[in-house]
């Protein structure tokens, strides 16, 4: 019952573990609600939202990233995780006949633009190579901490693009596209340099399966607005404002979202069934072959929410009465919760609150996650595909029966023309 | 010699060409009207669709309500119209500025190089007034036009009354992101010119007139409006401009469904359009559509002061408020609305009208036919004439073989000077002597210009008998042919050029043009021949292309009006080129006249 570890991974900076031994107060109950508290395994999230599109009349484009932004930040993903990308300023388009606001519903209820919008990637910013940048994180040094996907091998990552594509391509602004196959080595990328750990890539866009279909790299689950061959449609016409306000796929998402709140316990497969052929007129599509675990156990919120893990007990816990650790945890905002060993995770990323002079000495105590395989071992579970081959036995008579058959046609005396 | 081909060959297709050219030659010509005729059945002509996807559909909302204020606008304007018996320059300026927009006033003044008599004028001097409504958030560097020409004739008071009234409504709105001038010109053609060239700091045409004061940038398109009753049945869209210029086909499409969406009854050449294109009706209710706007857009002419704008690439059409004795009407706030909702979706453009068609034909509102498909019409009738001028070239150098060179001969080329300077005559002359004229007969100079012009015409006629001397009498036949072949090729360029630019123009005198020239021979029945040439000359086309227009807007002409007509009509031509610059008199005696001159030559080889 006392702190046994502090530890800073060097790949993060940004989330202290500290490990407290507390074995013997584990009730086997308490283990099942804690298995099922760690499935996912991730200890952080991140979001990439990107509208690729300008022009005003892609007004729905923008705002489709916005409410999906709107929808990510209340359910916890704050503005230092996520990277928003919009490729034109609708707000301050002077065809807007409601300057500085963006509306995603003709209920006009809701600004999506709102006062608290961090665009991070805007305009001409928004190109195939920043995209990539940010997502592999080859990024020039000065590039601002608000500009970066800082992620880990423990971060779980929702990637929502929208804009016109084709088969097999996304177009950015006006000039230039992305296919479907650097996107997928740009995950691969990631997976390498083990930024990720696990993938949500949500597109909408015409055509939007063709996006995902070249994926290779493990653990991304995909979802599409269309088949290939379809047309991804609009929602929403708005004549006062003289554009359509959404596009059909990402309206119904969000309407699933609004019921999601960060204790749902809403699964993936519910997200699949969102906007059948009936109301979205294309047919979404999804994929995952490439995901470890089933589906049904995925949480909406492993990928929409942050990882804010927040147990009550009735049990006391004490600290240990480190005058030096209370000193510096007591600022930080931080969360308790029960497990084989009690995990207390120091939750806002903006403080460093480990202590250096503590690390070397409890560094030998392993790290261990509930359920999550080594990375190593992840890597090998990538299907592979083995040659079949015919057995040794079988080629040896092969040869015997053709040297057979050459001595019976032409005899011993020929022997001298081989050797 | 036969390097690269094989001559035996070469020589069964020459034989080929020789033996059956008079079949292939009315195969090819009947093929070429064919083709044309099948233009309107639904295989060639297309559904129109909007390719803009900046104006993809009719969703926006128009909220004009201000018909009464449109009405009360044209009735002082009428009012003080009448009291000054010109533009009120004053008032405009005064109710422009009280709606709210920038005003600013043009003054040109022009010299018809003859008293225009349709129009009563001569000494041109007027001012234009135009208000600009700038963008609220945008930098003034595009704009929209909306323009009502007011002529002495055409008074269009409800028009400038619509104007106002939208001007007042436009001022109210937030999302503009181009300049809108509102133009009001006088003298209506005139008046645009002037506007115009001073727009664009360019002088064509010899306009006075004094620099503008303000600009709003590039203009993207421009909106004619003529309107003189408060109540319409219908709106008539006019497309054709200066030279057989088009605006971009998405404009009109913009047109058309807003027209739709205001439930507006729309027509194209004054004509219903037909429901059903998949029976009978339909296309031959198209194809008099079609042949209206092949005659209107091959006399060169602008139909309305939109015509004008397209010189300057800036798409724009005209819309005409008709009042017939149609049952159900439409008041001023259902135009007005059809153009706000025009200019919202204009509005919304980023870059200039391009994705569309420039050229097309058009049998309908809906429909229309690509350039890809109504080519080869043309293409089939000039092939007539390359048949028929390798027949006389394969024909020349058999009888070259025999023959000896006649070395220094003055050949076919003798009749072409004299063919140029008559063109250059019927060119310079009319307008440069009409002083003279008027001193020596009892004419007023309009008259005199156009009785110099048929005087000449004429004269041209009698030229063989004065080059036949000239020619050398060896080889009589190698001399004829050989003039024939530079004729036929010479016309074959010049159609061509023409049916590039403006494929109205060009099918029309290549269907007249094209058999006679292909018949003519010094042998034969020669006054059958003659009276043929004569009937296919470019001015009896002029004068045949009037009757069948006015008979195909069912108000046929007679003999007598068709000759007045005709007479108005070349006034008028050679005053459009002086004014606007239409190319149609100086193609037509520069270029056409001329090569008809030589067949009328081939014909009379003696």
């Amino acid at each position: 019952m006392a702190v046994t570890d502090s530890l800073s991974r060097a790949a993060t900076v940004l989330a202290t573990v500290l490990l407290l031994s507390f074995g013997s107060v584990a009730a086997s109950h308490i283990e099942d609600q804690a298995e099922q508290f760690f499935r996912s395994g991730h200890t952080n999230n991140w979001a990439v939202l990107v509208c690729t599109s300008r022009f005003w009349f892609n007004y729905r484009h923008v705002a489709n990233t916005l409410s999906v932004y709107r929808s990510v930040k209340r359910l916890g993903i704050p503005d230092s995780h996520i990277v928003l990308m919009l490729a034109d300023d609708m707000a301050c388009n002077p065809r807007n006949p409601k300057p500085a606001t963006v509306f995603s519903h003709k209920n006009m209820e809701l600004n999506v633009y709102g006062d608290d919008v961090e665009v991070d990637y805007r305009s001409y910013e928004v190109t195939v190579e920043n995209f990539l940048r940010v997502l592999t994180g080859r990024i020039p040094p000065s590039t601002p901490r608000s500009k970066r996907l800082l992620s880990d091998d423990r971060s779980n990552i929702l990637i929502y693009m929208t804009g016109h594509g084709g088969n097999g391509f996304l177009k950015f602004q006006d000039s230039e596209e992305i296919t479907n196959i650097e996107l997928a080595d740009a995950f691969e990328q990631m997976w390498q340099k083990r930024r990720y750990n696990e993938l949500l890539f949500i597109i909408d866009t015409c055509q939007g399966a063709s996006m995902y279909e070249r994926f290779y790299s493990p653990n991304i689950m995909a979802l599409a607005s269309s088949q290939v061959g379809e047309d991804s449609l609009s929602h929403q016409p708005d004549p006062a404002i003289g554009v359509h306000l959404m596009d059909r796929y990402t309206f119904y998402v969000l309407e699933f979202l609004e019921e999601i709140n960060p204790a749902s316990q809403t699964n993936m497969n519910d997200l699949f069934q969102v906007c059948p052929k009936s109301l979205c007129v294309s047919t979404p599509g999804h994929r995952t072959d490439l995901f470890q675990r089933d589906p049904k156990n995925v949480l909406i919120t492993d990928f929409f929410g942050s990882v804010r893990k927040v147990e009550i007990t009735t049990e006391t816990i004490k600290l240990q009465q480190d005058s030096e650790i209370m000193e510096s945890s007591f600022k930080c905002f931080f969360e308790l919760s029960f497990s084989k060993q009690v995990i207390l995770t120091i939750g806002l990323p903006s403080y460093f609150c480990y202590k250096e002079d503590q690390m070397d000495e409890k560094l030998m105590e392993p790290l261990k996650y509930a359920e999550q395989l080594p990375v190593a071992q992840i890597i090998h579970q990538k299907p592979k595909l083995k040659d079949w081959h015919p057995p040794g036995g079988f080629i040896l008579g092969l040869w015997a029966l053709i040297i057979m058959v050459f001595f019976k046609t032409y005899g011993i005396k020929h022997m001298k023309f081989i050797f | 010699m036969g390097l690269l081909s094989d001559p035996v060959r070469r020589r069964a297709l020459a034989r080929l060409v020789l033996r059956l050219n008079a079949p292939l030659c009315v195969l090819s010509y009947v093929a070429g009207i064919a083709w044309f005729l099948a233009l309107v059945f639904p295989p060639l002509t297309q559904r129109t669709y909007m390719s803009e996807n900046a104006m993809g559909s009719t969703m926006v909302e128009e909220q004009f309500a201000g018909g009464d204020r449109a009405r009360a606008f044209a009735r002082d304007f009428a009012a003080h119209r009448k009291k000054s018996g010109a533009l009120p320059v004053a008032w405009l300026e005064r109710t422009m500025r009280s709606v709210g927009l920038e005003v600013y006033t043009q003054s040109f003044s022009r010299k018809l190089p003859f008293p225009d008599e349709t129009h009563e004028r001569y000494m041109v001097s007027g001012t234009n007034v135009y208000g600009i409504l700038r963008a609220p958030r945008a930098a003034s560097t595009e704009s929209l036009v909306l323009t009502v020409p007011c002529g002495s004739d055409s008074t269009n008071s409800q028009a400038v009354g619509l104007l106002l009234a939208l001007a007042a409504h436009f001022r109210g709105q937030i999302y503009w992101a181009k300049d809108i001038v509102f133009l009001v010109t006088e003298h209506d053609l005139l008046g645009t010119e002037a506007w115009l060239e001073a727009y664009h700091d360019v002088n064509v045409t010899g306009m006075q007139s004094s620099p503008l004061q303000g600009r709003a940038g590039a203009i993207q398109a421009a909106v004619a409006l003529e309107l003189s009753s408060d109540v319409v049945t219908s709106l008539d869209v006019a497309v054709e401009g200066l030279n057989g210029q088009l605006p971009n086909l998405d404009l009109l499409n913009l047109f058309q469904t807003f027209c739709q969406k205001g439930g507006l009854l729309c027509t194209l050449q004054g004509k219903l359009q037909p429901e059903d294109w998949t029976s009978l009706d339909g296309p031959l209710q198209g194809l008099q559509t079609l042949l209206l706007m092949v005659l209107r857009q091959a006399s060169g002419r602008p139909h309305g002061s939109h015509g004008l704008f397209l010189r300057y690439r800036v798409e724009a059409l005209t819309l005409r408020g008709i009042n017939s004795f149609r049952q159900y009407k439409y008041d001023l706030v259902a135009v007005g609305k059809a153009l706000e909702g025009m200019f919202r979706k204009l509005n919304h453009l980023l870059e200039r009208l391009h994705q569309s068609f420039f050229l097309y034909l058009l049998p309908g509102l809906s429909r229309f036919v690509s350039i890809g498909l109504y080519m080869p019409a043309v293409g089939f009738l000039l092939l007539v004439l390359g048949l028929k001028a390798l027949e006389l070239w394969m024909q020349l150098h058999e009888a070259g073989m025999g023959l000896e060179e006649p070395g220094g001969a003055p050949g076919p080329s003798v009749p072409l000077p004299p063919s140029q300077a008559m063109g250059l005559a019927l060119y310079v002359l009319p307008v440069l002597g009409q002083h003279v004229a008027t001193q020596h007969f009892p004419v007023a100079e309009a008259e005199a210009v156009v009785l110099t012009l048929l005087a000449i015409y004429a004269a041209g006629l009698a030229l063989p008998h004065n080059t036949h001397r000239v020619v050398s009498t060896q080889a009589p036949d190698r001399g004829w042919m050989a003039l024939k072949l530079v004729a036929l090729i010479y016309l074959a360029l010049q159609l061509g050029c023409i049916a590039l630019t403006n494929f109205s123009l060009g099918f029309l005198l290549a269907t007249t043009m094209v058999p006679t020239a292909a018949l003519a021979k010094p042998h034969g029945p020669r006054t059958l021949y003659a009276a043929l040439l004569v009937l296919t000359s470019p001015a009896a086309t002029l004068l045949g292309s009037l009757f069948l227009w006015r008979e195909l807007q069912e108000a046929p002409l007679s003999l007598a009006e068709g000759w007045q007509l005709f007479l108005a009509a070349l006034a008028q031509g050679v005053l459009e080129h002086h004014t606007y610059g239409a190319l149609l008199f100086p193609l037509l005696s520069l270029g056409l006249y001329p090569c008809w001159l030589l067949f009328w030559n081939v014909l009379f080889w003696k």
